[in-house]
């Protein structure tokens, strides 16, 4: 898009996406830490995460200050206006994004080294994939690439179905045996905090998308996550 | 992946112009200043008992077509309108039209507040009593008090009527203005910048007697305050070298317009 007139005002959109473009890099770092952590029982760095959290914090803060000044000083309009208004809302999907990590960080103090192999590659695995969602649409977002968006917006239901059977054998392991129960509880929590980060970045999709078009996306989503009406009856067994 | 991927953007909001009835109607109007082609092949459909604002940057003909809509133009030797302007289907280049007649029926606001160098209350009757609009005297005064009432103005003139227009504050001579265009009964009112010279204070209160005012009337308004456009108006036309570039709901054109020239010119951008 050509210049505006208004050199700095051009200087303050820029500002704003670097800004954007910084928080996204850190929550990305605190992710792959976090999974790190996890998968690898390593306390110290799951500590570090915990701690940087306050980092992301502090850029959300950050980004929201630049952006009420801009609209206070600009007064945007059309395209100016949705790239601010999605600056803020991108911003508040990342810290969310930030405190689902810190919180799955938290959890690898109550890791054991009992914990069977084979359950916690299944998380690792929603982390790896929730982290390869976040890394597109953030690319996407730097490029304001509305059809990348899209894709990754529809690439979400596998991070939905993963999270299903992981619920599903989880549950099938606390069923048989009650020992398991605290371990896959953590699990679990950290297997939801990666399919909510999924859905942190289907919201960065839409407003990507809204950026760009100008109008919001309206095409429903089918919800793919199903573990709220999902139950094990005792003696049946995990599928995998 | 499950049902087939269908539309992904919602279908275009109502047109606030399928609501409301068309008033003004102008069909492949061309207008010159001698060799100066100022207009070229507009089109456009005015709804009535909305605001209508016309932006773009100076010299690219919106207050021309303005003017051509209440024939000021006329009074410019050079100046040559063609194509067709009706008002409720009427031409209003047609040989039988009666300019006074017209232009008691389209009213003009202005830049600069001009009012007549008379009373109050004479700026205000000069209109009604020469279209021959009052029997008497009580008929008079009824008209100037209800015009200055509609304007906003009554309130703070009401015990000096009978002191000089030109005395009044530049925002109060504006709503002055208004009231003498109100008190001959008009359809249309047309508003060529009529807060530039004014401060926010004066600027917000025209801006409020606008939007009471579209109830009853047709409004167009020639603004460069983006703001105002924004604020005021329910259709927005972006002009641009003498030609229509884009007209349609305000709510949109301030947040995802539809042509390119016309978010560059109101982001900021215009090279």
């Amino acid at each position: 898009m050509s210049d505006h007139i208004t050199k700095a005002y051009d200087e303050d959109l820029a500002v704003l996406k670097t800004m954007l473009a910084q928080m996204g890099g850190l929550v990305e770092q605190q992710l792959d830490d976090a999974i790190d952590a996890l998968s690898r029982r390593d306390t110290s760095l799951a500590d570090r995460v915990i701690q940087n959290d306050e980092k992301v914090d502090v850029l959300e803060h950050q980004i929201e200050e630049k952006a009420i000044l801009t609209i206070a000083k600009r007064q945007p309009m059309a395209r100016d206006l949705r790239e601010i208004m999605v600056a803020i809302r991108v911003s508040s999907d990342l810290e969310r994004i930030g405190d689902l990590a810190k919180n799955t960080a938290k959890r690898t103090h109550a890791m054991s080294d009992q914990l069977p192999r084979k359950l916690m590659a299944g998380v690792t695995r929603m982390g790896r994939l929730a982290q390869e969602e976040l890394k597109n649409i953030l690319d996407a977002y730097g490029h304001s690439d509305a059809t990348k968006a899209l894709e990754v917006w529809r690439s979400d239901e596998d991070l939905d179905a993963l999270y299903n059977s992981i619920f599903r054998e989880l549950l099938t392991y606390m069923m048989e045996d009650p020992r398991n129960i605290s371990l896959c509880t953590h699990l679990l929590f950290g297997a939801k905090n990666m399919e909510r980060i999924g859905d942190h970045a289907t919201n960065i999709a839409e407003n990507i998308h809204y950026l760009v078009h100008g109008k919001p996306l309206a095409e429903g989503r089918a919800k793919k996550d199903i573990t709220s009406t999902m139950s094990v009856e005792p003696g049946q067994h995990s599928e995998d | 992946m499950n049902a087939p991927f269908q539309s992904i953007v919602t279908p275009a909001s109502p047109r606030i112009m399928a609501e409301r009835p068309m008033k003004i109607a102008a069909k492949d109007v061309n207008i010159y200043y001698g060799d100066k082609h100022a207009i070229k092949n507009l089109s456009i459909d005015i709804p009535d008992r909305a605001v209508s604002a016309f932006i773009g940057p100076s010299g690219c003909g919106k207050s021309t077509f303005l003017r051509a809509i209440n024939r000021m133009n006329d009074t410019i030797p050079t100046c040559r309108v063609t194509g067709n302007i009706t008002i409720d289907g009427r031409d209003i280049y047609d040989r039988d039209i009666d300019v006074v007649q017209l232009r008691a029926k389209v009213g003009m606001v202005f830049q600069k507040p001009n009012p007549f160098p008379k009373s109050i209350f004479e700026n205000v009757a000069y209109g009604p009593r020469i279209h021959g609009m009052s029997q008497n005297k009580t008929d008079l005064e009824e008209i100037v008090v209800s015009s200055l009432k509609k304007a906003g103005l009554f309130e703070e003139v009401k015990d000096r009527l009978n002191a000089p227009g030109t005395g009044l504050s530049g925002g109060q001579q504006q709503r002055l203005c208004i009231a003498r265009a109100i008190a001959v009964n008009p359809q249309v009112i047309l508003m060529d910048e009529p807060c530039s010279a004014l401060d926010p204070i004066a600027t917000a209160k025209i801006e409020e007697l606008i939007d009471e005012l579209r109830q009853n009337y047709c409004i167009v308004i020639v603004t460069h305050s983006m703001q105002q456009a924004a604020r005021v108006s329910q259709l927005t036309a972006f002009f641009h070298l003498g030609t229509l570039v884009e007209f349609g709901d305000t709510d949109e054109v301030f947040t995802a317009p539809q042509e390119k020239r016309t978010q560059d010119y109101i982001t900021g951008r215009f090279g």
